[in-house]
């Protein structure tokens, strides 16, 4: 979407690119970095993620590991008490479940477990959400079990540059990162630099991809362009939607979404996960308590429905569209007299490259 | 109608002729567990070796029984005893090099002070003052390990990494026979073999996973016999034998260090006091049996093989006695003085920085400890509390 830009080799890039990119510029700096996970080696991953890393690396940096989650998680705890940076890439979201206990009971609380000691340099790859089709346990948005364990931090990106500068982080990072890989947008384009990666905030900041004065949509990850479009689409209606992209769930940037709401006055929460006991409700919850006295109606949240995530044929009636967005941006009671307030226009990197 | 029930149309290719995979080292357990002493063999023991075997078994028994002790007086809020397997404990933490990481479960407190922790900070957990009380560094012990068998991949990773830096680190891993049943037994001892990690499995089988004995636990002819599966050795030793487990482990750490990979070594024991003092082992078992197992005491055993062979006299046992009530006096009276807790650490150790919601919530129990007047006033004002890594 964004052009070119004069006396650079920007060039469409996808967000599988990017990712891989990220891992392979941090392998050649840090030889502490290892990769590791379920056909990551030959094969590149199966969404070809981790593609020519064994082979540039070798498979003692990139590594096919036997088929088992919890055994790769738990073997990168040891690998990182041995001062090893592991990446780990858990195949499919619903295929981490069963390394959950090694996350829960080790991963997120060996640094707090030895006072400081042990820190978990760990980066847990999960490819999540839905929308590509795929079949059951292919498709599942498991950020709030992960937001329910202290010690861990989880990001997702939605954007091309993202994808590599937050991915940089999470392995530059002292702490487990769960990174949450969007798969619908592995193979979204953007141009994109790989040789002059564009610096973005790390992790902890969200970004204002969309000014606007009317109302807030707070989402993240494969929701984001959902609600991009939303916005465009309510222009037609009179409304002027602002746009955050949270980035990083947790820690949550509590200051860019409160600054956002306290301005416009309205908000929506935008995911696919459930809603029930999902993010939604924290985000929700927390603006309200800090921008009461700002909000001219309740903060609404669009969601997945409270299901087990649905077959293929019936996810579009499951995934929050513009349509269900707009309804809700429909519901936030415009009575009130609202003026949009000036608002500067975002930067090229805040519009993001999707 | 399936490709399968079209007549004619299966046409399946043979498959190429089977190899079975070769290993030079015999995979399959003796029938009967290893033995040491009271054997022919035990008169080629190392006369010093044995001699501080015995001396750590001493002071191992009464260290349990101080801990035992230590949680009538409401200073432990629980203790695994490990009395009557002594000698795994001891024989796990000598067949390692300094250099080498020990991965203990919960019960393994005595493996890790005989490799050189200071009792009380191995105690921690157990008092509940911190989840570990040591720099796992230090003396490379992995923290005392809760949930069961999830510190067995740990184990393999670390010494997948030793090998992957050139360093020739072996990592012995300990686990009870009731967590050989876990997941994770499996998925590290797969792992240990496919990549040939350096590590030794100690299975200490002591007849029961709190209240269910081994039957109950498992099919399989002994553990040992599990190894077999995964193309790695299992080695079957009577575990309260403290000769016979030093030199199994020693030989597995030696094969691993050589880059021989993983070996499982079942420890056939017996443990004499009930799971834990919160638990009534006369629910389960009876006195008989275990007057049997008090007849194979791992203390006596070498105390007799010892004296038989003119290695230990009287003054001797009765030093090594005063050596471990000396060791138990000191314990008690450090273990009875109250720890200094720092409640601002809560918040210290979660993440390499505080985020902006627990400088909140510190904050939050901050001005509560000032009101209820809790907080020493030197710590008041401190930006970041506890030690950052
Ligand atoms: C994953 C897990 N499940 C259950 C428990 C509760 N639990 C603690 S000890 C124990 C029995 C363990 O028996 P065994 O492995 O034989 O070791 P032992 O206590 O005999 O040394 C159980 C069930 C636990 N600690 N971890």
């Amino acid at each position: 979407m964004t052009t070119a830009a004069v006396g650079t080799d920007r060039k469409p890039a996808t967000m599988a690119q990017a990712l891989c990119r990220a891992m392979r510029d941090a392998m050649a700096e840090d030889p502490a970095v290892h990769v590791l996970g379920e056909d990551v080696g030959t094969a590149g991953g199966v969404f070809r993620v981790t593609d020519g890393l064994a082979k540039e690396f070798g498979e003692d940096r990139c590594t096919d590991t036997p088929l088992a989650e919890a055994g790769i998680l738990g073997t990168a705890v040891g690998m990182a008490m041995y001062g090893l940076r592991p990446v780990v890439e858990m195949q499919f979201d619903a295929f981490a479940y069963p390394a959950f206990e090694q996350l829960v009971s080790h991963v997120s609380r060996m640094r707090n477990r030895t006072r400081g000691a042990m820190p978990m340099p760990i980066t847990i790859r999960v490819p999540y959400g839905g929308g590509i089709g795929g079949v059951e346990h292919h498709s599942d948005s498991s950020e709030a079990y992960y937001l329910a364990t202290p010690g861990i931090h989880v990001v997702t990106p939605a954007t091309v540059a993202d994808a590599y500068g937050l991915l940089r982080a999470a392995i530059a990072s002292d702490d487990p990162v769960v990174f949450l890989e969007p798969k619908r947008l592995y193979w979204s384009k953007a141009d994109w630099d790989p040789e002059r990666p564009e610096p973005v905030p790390g992790i902890g900041r969200a970004v204002v991809r969309r000014r606007g004065g009317s109302a807030t949509l707070i989402t993240y990850g494969p929701s984001l362009p959902v609600c991009l479009e939303a916005a465009e689409a309510a222009v037609a209606e009179g409304w002027d939607l602002e746009v955050i992209d949270l980035r990083s769930l947790m820690p949550f940037d509590d200051e860019t979404v409160c600054a956002s709401v306290r301005r416009t006055g309205r908000a929506v929460v935008v995911h696919e996960a459930t809603s029930f006991g999902g993010p939604g409700g924290e985000i929700a919850s927390r603006i309200t308590e800090r921008c009461f006295h700002h909000l001219e109606a309740p903060v609404l949240r669009v969601a997945g429905f409270d299901i087990p995530y649905p077959p293929p044929m019936l996810e579009k009636h499951h995934l929050p569209g513009v349509d269900r967005v707009l309804d809700a941006v429909a519901r936030l009671q415009w009575e009130a007299d609202w003026t949009a307030t000036d608002h500067p226009t975002p930067t090229a990197y805040e519009s993001g490259a999707r | 109608m399936t490709v399968l029930e079209q007549p004619g149309s299966y046409r399946p290719t043979p498959p190429p002729a089977w190899q079975p995979r070769t290993d030079p080292v015999p995979l399959l357990p003796d029938a009967e567990p290893f033995r040491l002493l009271g054997t022919e063999a035990a008169a080629e023991l190392d006369p010093q070796l044995l001699l501080r075997l015995y001396g750590q078994l001493v002071r191992g028994r009464r260290y349990n029984t101080q801990a035992t002790a230590l949680t009538r007086q409401g200073r432990l809020a629980v203790y695994p005893s490990s009395t009557g397997q002594e000698a795994c404990e001891v024989a796990a933490a000598l067949a390692l090099e300094e250099r080498d990481w020990l991965f203990p479960s919960y019960r393994d407190t005595l493996a890790a002070i005989v490799r050189g922790l200071d009792p009380v900070q191995a105690l921690t957990l157990l008092r509940g003052d911190w989840h570990t009380g040591y720099d796992p560094h230090e003396h490379r012990v992995a923290p005392l390990c809760t949930p069961l068998a999830t510190q067995l991949p740990h184990a393999v990773g670390l010494a997948h990494a030793a090998r992957l830096k050139g360093d020739d680190v072996v990592a012995l891993a300990m686990v009870g026979d009731g967590g050989t049943s876990e997941g994770d037994f499996h998925e590290a001892l797969n792992f240990a073999a496919v990549w040939r990690a350096p590590v030794v499995f100690l299975v200490q089988n002591n007849g029961f996973a709190i209240s269910v004995p081994l039957a109950k636990q498992t099919a399989a002819p002994s553990l040992a016999h599990k190894a077999v599966g995964y193309g790695m050795p299992g080695r079957l030793v009577d575990g309260n034998d403290v000769a016979a487990v030093h030199q199994v482990l020693s030989e597995a750490v030696a094969r691993a260090r050589a880059g021989g990979g993983p070996t499982l070594v079942e420890a056939v024991t017996y443990r004499i006091d009930a799971h834990t003092n919160a638990d009534d082992a006369t629910r389960y078992r009876t006195d008989a049996e275990v007057e049997t197992w008090r007849a194979h005491d791992p203390v006596d055993l070498l105390r007799r093989e010892l004296t038989g062979r003119k290695l230990l006299d009287e003054a001797t046992i009765r030093a090594e006695q005063d050596a471990a009530e000396r060791m138990a006096a000191d314990l008690r009276e450090r273990m009875n003085q109250d720890p200094e807790l720092d409640p601002m650490e809560l918040f210290s150790h979660v993440y390499t920085q505080q985020t902006a919601q627990l400088r909140e919530q510190a904050a939050q129990l901050r001005a509560e400890l000032t009101a209820a007047g809790e907080l020493p006033a030197a710590q008041e004002g401190r930006p970041q509390e506890g030690r950052q890594r």
